[in-house]
């Protein structure tokens, strides 16, 4: 396999892994809240999904923090004793190259 | 029965009574030498007959692991009430306190989580008068 078929593969399963993680409305809940504050502890991660009445175990928020994780969307960083979760929306790029999105059409809202 | 005392585990008993007193407020009300340890309680001044939080060695080999654990994924195991949760976080942030959470607002509850520096997460939060 050439270097173009690794990057073909690599380009996939990254898009694929995006598609995936923003399937799940959880999912979608926890990048809403870190857009709203980067940097949350898992523990304020779940005390905001209970306040938005999706809440979840601690284990399932934490594994679908793995999934974002995954995707590039969530990055975790690790602050001595403490571990903050952040948003990165850069792999929301590759989609938008990829079906690309008429400048002069208004968005109309998040579903 | 009655609720009189409550713990939180510390790496340093005098570390953590200078953290408890000059910096969070609270004014010690016994220490009893007890080997190695003290017996030693702090209290809220205003409440001094109130609850005693006991500054409380965390010798035992299950109770740092616990903690690291708890402070890994944030999370306060103590919390305190105050009158205003934002206003003390700009006061402890002046004495140099660091914060895991800044302050949140879930309907009528405020929080913050801060370090006590004896390896505990610690919430403060304030709610509406009943």
């Amino acid at each position: 396999m050439g270097w173009t078929g690794k990057c073909t593969l690599a380009y996939r399963s990254g898009v694929g892994d995006v598609f995936k993680a923003l399937a799940d409305p959880t999912r979608r809940a926890l990048l809403d809240e870190l857009q709203e504050r980067d940097g949350q502890t898992l523990f304020e991660l779940c005390t905001r999904l209970i306040h938005r009445g999706v809440g979840s175990s601690r284990q399932a928020v934490s594994q679908h923090l793995d999934v974002l994780e995954q995707a590039g969307l969530v990055r975790r960083r690790r602050e001595g004793r403490y571990t903050f979760h952040s948003l990165d929306t850069s792999p929301l790029r590759a989609i938008t190259r990829r079906w690309r999105i008429d400048p002069e059409e208004d968005s109309c809202g998040s579903p | 029965m009655r609720i009189t005392l409550t713990s939180v585990l510390v790496d340093d008993q005098e570390k953590a009574l200078r953290f408890y007193t000059d910096v969070l407020g609270f004014v010690k009300k016994t220490e009893v030498p007890l080997g190695e340890h003290r017996w030693l309680t702090v209290v809220s001044p205003e409440a001094p007959d109130g609850v005693e939080l006991v500054l409380e060695p965390d010798e035992h080999p299950a109770a740092r692991p616990f903690k690291a654990a708890l402070v890994a994924d944030g999370i306060p195991y103590t919390a305190f009430t105050v009158a205003d949760v934002h206003a003390e976080t700009e006061r402890l942030k002046a004495l140099g306190v660091r914060f895991t959470q800044e302050p949140l607002a879930m309907g009528p509850v405020t929080t913050a989580v801060l370090d006590d520096t004896c390896g505990n997460l610690i919430q403060i939060a304030s709610v509406p008068a009943a």
